[in-house]
């Protein structure tokens, strides 16, 4: 009877625990793990980013109600800055194996500007390179430590392609539009993220150690900070970039 | 070494290459520190000591010589992003790139001496030693039914357009699409979408099936994409890129043009055509002149953006109408280029005095021949005749759209003379049509060339595209040809062998008729 009832809560337990993996499809989220977060803030005068000129393509100008802009510094309303890359440089223990990646990364070609601007994904994953504008773009990757390529989407259509060696970052452009630029961070761990609308990041699920971090933005360049976590603790990490 | 050892080892290296090796496809088992050697005093003047396309050389070149070291081949049997395979290496090393600097190897050295130096360009990359790389040709079908008639290069050119190859090509195809003043290699520097109209120049030759290649490889490391996806997910049809690489092989002359030293100009019944879209001159051979860059003078200039000029001449026998043609992705001068300019002007190495600016430059065609026709060889100086001995020349610009006539002693001086030719000029997507017309003989005969039929007249052609920053002494230009006014034949001509022909049929039966009546008359007194 004992037993039984052993039975039944190692029985619980598990299934707790299998809904719990469930619930978090997040593959980089370990049980428990150590969470860095932080903001990155932007000081001086905010640049105006290069107007788009769209007149040859009407189907993507129609999807803004001004002229689009170019988006090699989007600083928030709060001023903090967008589209930092940030991720664990190095501090990993070396017997640290990446879990299966879940699911795709989706970069989207919108309104002739891609979608996110700056991503990241984990060895081997699948990018899936998608066309919503149906116009002819071309996506070429220019990795230098992985293979660049170049292919042609004429029309509403998902290419995927995989990355294989970390590689921070890799440009991503279309040689039809000059201006759509995107830069994707191929790393061989889930601990990354990008700054966003309010310009935070958080990176969960790490293990105990001391971390490099590291900022990267496509025009400021980069920055590293060092984080010791222990357990599920959070730890801040701020960044702050200057305007040139 | 002697003479007698080294004719030995020339012997042996001669008979190692003519050996056939056991996979005739495979590097692997070629000796890289030979390759080196041959690496070393061939290929790096121009692709550098490390492999990384900067030799001396280089920087008067565009396109630049290949950087080994990312392994990036624009000529591949592989999909895009793969690596080449060495059948792909080796056939860039002995058959060249045309309309790059890079020529072909094959006759020049030898087939160990070329086999060696190709695997040593792949120890410029890590990739080639990657095991994980999969280097497997694509599979390409072969040529479709149908061939290559009307109707299917009437679906290729439908595929051109919704596929978007105009963006870049142009709509008719001369690389002057409204993305191409923005393109770059992935190095940086600028790059032309290519002029489909001239399949002799592209890189990895120009027939259908090397046409349908490049759309499904792609050329890596420039912005022309591989299209093998949409086939991938049937958006394209094999058979219908097929029929886009068919349409595109259209547009250049079924073989390359080949170079004829004289210019026949017929003598025609009505006035010579003035427009350069009158219909008369589909009825007039035209002759292919290619142009080099001016390297002899300063400023040198290395990137000529005119690959040569089509020219076709009539005359009346009262006047010459000369029309000359040329590929130009641009009508001069014109802002949207600027950048490109700019970014050219930074690319090319010059010996200006100063770095040279991008400006605002026209379109310019000149056409030379000498002030006097001689009958013996002697020409003035091709490069636009000397201070003692200047050559007479037709000028046209764009802007002002206009041209005169003058004397030019040299590269740097030009003295207007008070008569003009006239001149009619049109831009097509792409392509600049030019008739000149001038009276055969003219008043001022100290300084305009005569022009007389019947004898060989020397002509040579400059063309500058101005969006290129070509202007003064950075231009294209050809050597001395001849232009030859043909005169009509002479009745003469037909009506001699005639006459002679009946005079002798006459004579013959005089002769026929006596010898008759002498037999007739013998016959009578021998009875």
């Amino acid at each position: 009877m004992r037993k039984l009832g052993l039975m039944a809560v190692a029985g619980v337990a598990v299934l707790a625990l299998a809904l719990a993996a469930w619930m978090r499809p997040q593959p980089s989220a370990e049980q428990g793990g150590a969470t860095i977060t932080g903001k990155v803030k932007f000081t001086g005068t905010k640049p105006t980013n290069p107007k788009i000129d769209m007149s040859e393509e009407p189907k993507c100008k129609a999807k803004y109600p001004g002229v689009p802009t170019e988006e090699i510094v989007v600083v928030n309303p709060n001023g903090t800055l967008a589209n930092v890359f940030v991720y664990v440089k190095s501090g990993l223990p070396a017997t640290y194996k990446a879990p299966e990646p879940a699911g795709d990364v989706t970069l989207d070609q919108d309104g002739c500007r891609y979608h996110p601007h700056v991503l990241g994904i984990l060895v081997g994953q699948k990018l899936a390179i998608k066309n919503s504008d149906g116009i002819l773009h071309n996506i070429k990757a220019k990795g230098v430590k992985n293979r660049p390529f170049n292919i042609s989407q004429p029309t509403v259509m998902t290419s995927e392609r995989t990355f294989t060696a970390p590689e921070v970052m890799v440009p991503l452009e279309c040689n039809v539009h000059g201006w759509m630029h995107a830069w994707l961070g191929v790393l061989p761990h889930p601990f990354f993220a990008v700054s966003g609308a309010d310009g935070s990041f958080s990176i969960k699920g790490l293990p105990p150690g001391t971390y490099t971090i590291e900022a990267w933005h496509e025009k400021y360049g980069t920055q590293t900070a060092t984080v010791t976590v222990a357990g599920s603790e959070t730890k801040t990490a701020d960044f702050s970039f200057a305007a040139k | 070494m002697t003479a007698r050892s080294s004719a030995f080892v020339i012997g042996v290296l001669l008979a190692v290459g003519s050996i056939p090796l056991p996979s005739p496809l495979s590097l692997a088992a070629q000796d890289t520190t030979a390759g080196k050697k041959v690496y070393v005093k061939w290929c790096a003047g121009c692709h550098g000591e490390t492999g990384a396309g900067d030799g001396p050389a280089a920087g008067a070149m565009l396109p630049r010589p290949r950087n080994f070291t990312g392994a990036l081949y624009k000529i591949r049997s592989t999909a895009s992003g793969q690596l080449p395979t060495d059948a792909d290496l080796m056939r860039a090393i002995d058959e060249g790139l045309p309309g790059s600097a890079m020529p072909a190897w094959k006759g020049r050295l030898s087939d160990a001496e070329r086999r060696n130096v190709a695997a040593y360009l792949k120890t410029f990359s890590s990739f080639f030693a990657d095991t994980s790389q999969h280097v497997v040709p694509l599979k390409f079908s072969s040529a479709p039914g149908g061939g290559s008639g009307a109707a299917a290069i009437k679906e290729g050119r439908q595929f051109y357009d919704s596929i978007g190859c105009r963006k870049c090509h142009g709509d008719q195809g001369r690389g002057d699409g409204p993305s191409a003043p923005t393109l770059k290699d992935d190095a940086g520097f600028p790059i032309s979408a290519a002029d489909l109209h001239q399949n002799w120049r592209f890189r990895g030759a120009g027939e259908v099936e090397d046409i349908y290649h490049r759309l499904r490889t792609g050329l890596d490391g420039t912005p022309m994409p591989s299209f093998s996806d949409l086939i991938d997910q049937k958006f394209l049809t094999d058979e219908q890129l097929w029929r886009l690489a068919q349409y595109i092989r259209s547009l250049s002359p079924a073989k390359p043009p080949e170079v004829r030293d004289v210019i026949h100009a017929p003598q025609i019944a009505g006035k010579p055509p003035a427009s350069p879209d009158d219909s008369a001159w589909g009825r007039v051979d035209r002759y292919w002149f290619p142009l080099v860059g001016q390297v002899i003078r300063k400023a040198r200039w290395f990137a000529p953006a005119v690959s040569g000029v089509w020219v076709q001449a009539v005359h009346d026998g009262k006047t010459l109408a000369l029309r000359v043609s040329w590929d130009d992705r641009t009508q001069s001068p014109d802002t949207a280029w600027l950048g490109f300019e700019q970014r050219l002007m930074q690319t090319v190495t010059s010996d200006d005095s100063a770095p040279p600016k991008a400006e605002l430059w026209p379109d310019q065609l000149a056409v030379q021949f000498p002030r006097h026709l001689t009958d013996g060889m002697e020409r003035p100086y091709f490069l636009m005749g000397a201070a003692t001995d200047p050559v007479y020349q037709w000028r046209w610009t764009s802007q002002p759209r206009h041209a005169v006539a003058g004397l030019a002693r040299g590269i740097d001086q030009f003295d207007t003379l008070p008569e003009a030719p006239t001149v009619q000029a049109v831009f097509d997507h792409g392509e600049w049509r030019v008739v000149l017309t001038r009276a055969l003989a003219t008043p001022d005969t100290g300084n305009e060339v005569q022009l007389e039929a019947g004898r060989a007249i020397p002509v040579a052609f400059f063309a500058w595209d101005g969006s290129s920053g070509e202007h003064g002494s950075r231009m294209a230009l050809s050597t001395w040809y001849f232009l030859a006014l043909d005169r009509p034949t002479p009745p003469g001509v037909f009506i001699s062998p005639a006459l002679a022909m009946l005079v002798t049929l006459g004579l013959g039966l005089v002769v026929v008729r006596r010898a008759q009546r002498r037999g007739a008359g013998g016959g009578r007194s021998g009875v």
